[in-house]
């Protein structure tokens, strides 16, 4: 069985007000020297097992998985990395 | 035989009903249309009604773009079908990459719900042609993710080709880039908006009756030969209907 671990991150560019808002409140915890926090979603997937050792054809499925509904080309960007 | 607009309702979907009224107080007949079926039930135009379809899990709209009713719902707009995309309905439309761009998180993080004063820049629309450009209308604003984003180009674009329907006056309510609060295709007849026209209908439950021109608007087209009814084929011994029963009260 391959696992498959989508990250998807926004585009550098795309503001993160999420991730503003967390860096914003670092202070109130002391902690100090915090020049940027950027919030995304990691997305755990498995394929069921099948003869594919090394997790190519499940790293090429995650792939297109991301492409069309993981992440939205305009706003996101994306990696994928297999565990086996 | 009226004029008959699909709504369609999505698990999440919460302005169905609204969009139904609009429709019906405008003169024509609302169709209801379920997200899992496959038939357009030969309505002359589709309203994508606000809320949180698909509970707004993975990205607003991502999931809805995949059900059944938008695929065939993006091949008639494509052939024309007049599509107006209200709030979660605009998200689905950037989604289904019907429109350019995307719609992010509100830049304060708060939820906004307010009525909301917008101005028309666009009203050559299949939805906007009874607004004069530059008639400013007051209708209610409330999302969480209405902060529309796309890259330069795109946004140099809409403006070169006039695609920007309406822009936010008076503050912008969630931090859209050059202040847009709806934009459409190339051809028109796909318009997505953030505020809410459905909900400004009447006067007792709205702040004006200015979104009524939408609806209005479509209407006018039609009339004009702006479409041909979708080209849904034969009902399929699939009796009119069906799809409101499927519909939750």
């Amino acid at each position: 069985m391959a696992r498959v671990v989508v990250d998807v991150m926004l585009k550098p560019e795309i503001l993160d007000p999420q991730g503003q808002a967390v860096a914003n409140a670092l202070p109130r915890l002391g902690v100090s020297g915090v020049t940027s926090v950027r919030i995304g979603k990691r997305v755990e997937i498995e394929f069921a097992p099948d003869s594919d050792p090394d997790g190519e054809q499940a790293a090429r499925r995650a792939r297109e998985i991301a492409d069309r509904l993981l992440a939205n080309p305009v706003i996101e960007d994306y990696t994928v990395r297999v565990e086996q | 035989m009226s004029t008959r607009v699909g709504v369609v309702t999505f698990p999440g979907s919460l302005d169905d009903g609204d969009a139904a009224r609009a429709v019906r107080l405008a003169g024509a007949e609302p169709v209801r249309l379920w997200h899992d079926d496959a038939t357009l039930h030969q309505v002359d135009a589709v309203v994508l009604p606000g809320g949180f379809s698909y509970g707004d899990y993975l990205r607003c709209g991502a999931i809805a773009r995949f059900a059944p009713m938008m695929e065939i719902i993006i091949l008639a707009a494509r052939d024309g079908l007049p599509v107006l995309g209200i709030c979660n309905g605009f998200q689905i439309l950037c989604e289904a990459h019907l429109l350019p761009g995307a719609l992010t998180r509100n830049q304060h993080l708060h939820f906004r719900n307010r009525d909301q004063l917008i101005r028309v820049e666009s009203a050559t629309t299949a939805w906007t042609n009874s607004y004069e450009v530059g008639q400013e209308l007051l209708i209610p604003v409330k999302n969480g993710e209405g902060c529309y984003v796309a890259d330069r180009s795109t946004l140099d674009t809409l403006e070169a080709e006039g695609r920007i329907v309406a822009r936010y006056l008076s503050g912008n309510p969630n931090g859209s880039q050059r202040d847009i609060a709806a934009i459409r295709n190339e051809a028109g007849n796909v318009v997505g908006i953030m505020p809410h026209p459905e909900h400004a209908v009447d006067a007792l439950t709205g702040p004006s009756t200015d979104g009524i021109g939408f609806f209005a608007s479509l209407l006018a087209h039609l009339r004009s030969g702006g479409a041909t009814r979708s080209k849904a084929g034969p009902r399929s011994g699939d009796p009119a209907g069906v799809a409101d029963e499927k519909v939750p009260a």
